[in-house]
């Protein structure tokens, strides 16, 4: 009572405009390690007002294996496992970079037969992996059937690499200077010596067929739904100057209109004989970029037929010393992965292994653009966005 | 009969009925997602798919009932029974003929209203309970939801009434009956899409399953929960989405009615009509469970604000016009 009346004090005055928002502590929110849509073991630390995201922080590590390290102490010829399990989902593309910098390293001409053979095998896995994508990110959004259905058209690709590697996931199945021979075709003596087991042509042609349906059945079923484009369409919009401060790469660049495709770029795998569209997006929102990557499966289709019917006929292999010794000196060599640019810098000193071994992967760089793009989005927004980027946490870890 | 008697032969009766509801519905759903996914599990293994509900309950009891340290102890166990007993509260006033019914309330519609809303209260608690984050989004998200939905279902509802004159459950149906036609046809057509939809948010199915979204929020308010208390949710669910779907057979599909046969055999043919009337309906949002993704709970409050209760407004407007001028 006396504090009111003192003169000192200021005299007490509701005011009458006073803010009802409360103030209110933001929540830290961890999704994941343990999380169902963060694709194994990412971590973010998200704070949350209510549904809304302030900040997110992903945290990595969790999966680190340290392949980089572990190539140093291995052989040339060793290192094709460890690459394969990088993106496991792609397990074949994540061969070709490194076995072309060691042989850019060596000077090895590779046969024509054997690229043709790769560039197959590489488009196989880079539809498997969509494959993966599109089943996932429909479930992610919410759509309880489609995965079951992707699950299905990817285990025929798979059978197909299998057919010819011996593995579904992990092929090993690049060799310096070529590539190995084909499971299940017979002898490996040299004089009778087979790549192709018998029928995979037929075989390839009917399974391509019916990947081109399942991308209509997608198209159908998970674009044509009105649900699906209010949750992803103008959602998690990347720009074009975003995406190209951030550095990502692959349909997440297309998505954003950037029609970059390193498979035109480069020259890793013979990808100039062949006729496809890059299919590029226009807003670079979460619809995009589900959309480019089906549009990918169906232009990889088209290169897997058009390769089948041009198959030049040859050796596998050129000759390479039984010891492989590459000389000194250091190549990097960069290809376009189903998740972006793959690269590995390959430094040699001379020895039977690399000195060091630098592995550039599409999805580490894709998910630094997370904490910009998340700010101020809603929580399912985040799930739709993270989903979109389609990342493989081996592939961010290594 | 004494009173004591009469009481027990209709709790014994809303059991197996609410519990083989589940377990149709149950099956039917598993099966059609077998189906249009092409799983062959749910298909052909074990007697062609049909005990599997049995072995989901099987595995359930077996499990640990796990309640983590720092949880409300008492609210978080008493969680699952509220969300069962208002369930099994709704079946109370539904008629599947004009004598078999648990009791015929004058103000059955209201009741069965009020009733509806308590499960959300149950989702709630459990969400709040869990001393988790993921289920307390969950709990709030119901909450959210419930209030969104509940006035389309309820207005929805208040068409037929005003059609109906009555808010009794066999008087709807009797008035159906007198028309010839039922409800969805006859006037009240918008009102059923909008009773449906309403319905689905308030059984948080797909495509309005954001209290549990399981790709966001884990399992939502289910998340902490295990062993028959998860059972007791999953049961819940589907008694509820058969209920619901029974309840939306009597207002607005005519019931147990069905034209063309005597009216003295009701007795006999009246649960075998409701109970298809039922199925049917569950039938559809099976499909669309299987076939939809999941809206963004700020979608689904569009959704409700300014289609939903606009259009059932603009309904009862309709309805009343209709019913001074003829």
């Amino acid at each position: 009572m006396d504090t009111t009346l003192d003169p000192n004090n200021k005299p007490f005055v509701s005011d009458a405009s006073v803010s009802v928002e409360i103030e209110t502590e933001d929540m830290t929110l961890n999704i994941g390690p343990q999380h169902p849509s963060t694709h194994g073991v990412l971590r973010l630390v998200a704070k949350v007002d209510g549904e809304k995201i302030s900040s997110v922080e992903p945290v990595l590590g969790y999966m680190h294996r340290g392949y980089e390290k572990l190539a140093e102490v291995r052989t040339y010829p060793q290192i094709t496992t460890l690459v394969n399990r990088i993106d496991w989902v792609s397990g074949f593309a994540n061969e070709i970079p490194f076995i072309a910098a060691t042989e850019k390293l060596m000077e090895i001409e590779v046969p024509e037969r054997a690229q043709h053979i790769r560039l197959i095998l590489t488009e196989m896995a880079r539809i498997a992996s969509h494959f993966v994508f599109n089943g996932a990110y429909a479930l992610e959004i919410g759509a309880l059937t489609p995965i079951f259905l992707a699950m299905e058209d990817r285990e025929r690709v798979l059978d197909l690499i299998e057919s010819v590697t011996g593995g579904r996931f992990h092929p090993n199945f690049n060799r310096i200077g070529g590539i190995k021979p084909a499971a299940g075709a017979g002898p490996t003596t040299k004089k009778d010596i087979q790549d192709l087991p018998a029928g995979f042509y037929e075989e390839t042609r009917i399974v391509m067929e019916k990947v081109l349906e399942g991308v209509e059945r997608f198209e159908n079923l998970v674009g044509g739904n009105e649900v699906f484009k209010v949750r992803t369409k103008n959602i998690g919009i990347i720009t074009k100057e975003m995406a190209e401060d951030y550095g990502v790469s692959g349909p997440i660049l297309r998505a954003s209109g950037v029609k970059f495709d390193l498979r035109t770029k480069t020259d890793f795998l013979p990808y100039e004989k062949f006729d496809f569209e890059i299919p590029i997006g226009e807003n670079g929102d979460c619809y995009d970029r589900w959309y480019v990557r089906l549009m990918e499966m169906k232009e990889s289709a088209n290169i897997i037929l058009q390769a089948i019917d041009s198959m030049p006929s040859g050796p596998l292999q050129t000759k390479v010393p039984k010891v492989i010794k590459v000389p000194k000196g250091e190549s990097y060599v960069r290809t376009e992965n189903p998740k972006g640019e793959m690269g590995f810098h390959v430094i040699s000193e001379g020895g039977l292994g690399p000195y060091r071994l630098k592995i550039r992967t599409p999805s580490f760089s894709n998910i630094s653009i997370l904490p910009e793009l998340l700010e101020g989005q809603l929580l399912p927004d985040l799930i739709a966005i993270m989903g979109s980027l389609d990342f493989v946490l081996g592939d961010v870890d290594r | 009969m004494s009173f004591g008697t009469e009481i027990l032969v209709k709790v014994g009766v809303v059991l197996a009925f609410a519990l083989n509801g589940a377990v149709i519905c149950t099956l039917m759903d598993v099966k059609a997602s077998a189906w249009m996914q092409r799983r062959p599990g749910p298909l052909h293994v074990g007697l062609r798919g049909f005990i599997f509900p049995l072995a989901e309950v099987i595995k359930f009891i077996q499990k640990e009932d796990i309640v983590p340290t720092k949880v409300d102890k008492t609210i978080f166990k008493l969680a699952p029974a509220f969300i069962l007993f208002s369930v099994f509260g709704l079946f109370v006033v539904v008629p599947i003929s004009p004598t078999l019914v648990v009791v015929d309330l004058n103000l059955g519609v209201f009741y069965l209203l009020a009733i509806s809303t308590l499960s959300t209260l149950g989702v709630l608690i459990a969400g709040w309970s869990s001393a988790n984050k993921y289920s307390l989004m969950g709990g709030l998200r119901a909450a959210g939801q419930l209030i969104a939905y509940e006035l389309p279902l309820i207005l929805a509802v208040v068409g037929v009434v005003i059609q109906a004159e009555t808010m009794s459950m066999v008087g709807i149906v009797e008035k159906q009956i007198e028309w010839g036609l039922p409800f969805a046809i006859a006037g009240q057509g918008i009102a059923f899409v909008i009773f449906m939809i309403a319905a689905t948010a308030e059984m948080m199915r797909i495509p309005f399953d954001m209290p549990i979204g399981e790709s966001e929020l884990v399992m939502g308010f289910m998340t902490e929960y295990s062993g028959i208390r998860f059972l007791i949710f999953y049961i819940a669910e589907y008694i509820n989405m058969f209920v619901m779907c029974a309840i939306a057979a009597t207002i607005f599909l005519g019931g147990y009615h069905v034209p063309l046969l005597p009216v003295e055999w009701v007795n006999f043919y009246g649960p075998v009509v409701l109970l298809t009337k039922t199925l049917g309906l569950a039938f559809i949002l099976v499909l669309v469970r299987w076939s939809f993704p999941r809206f963004r709970e700020d979608q689904l409050q569009n959704i409700a604000w300014k289609i939903l209760i606009p259009l059932s407004l603009l309904n009862i407007f309709v309805t009343s016009i209709m019913k001074v001028v003829f």
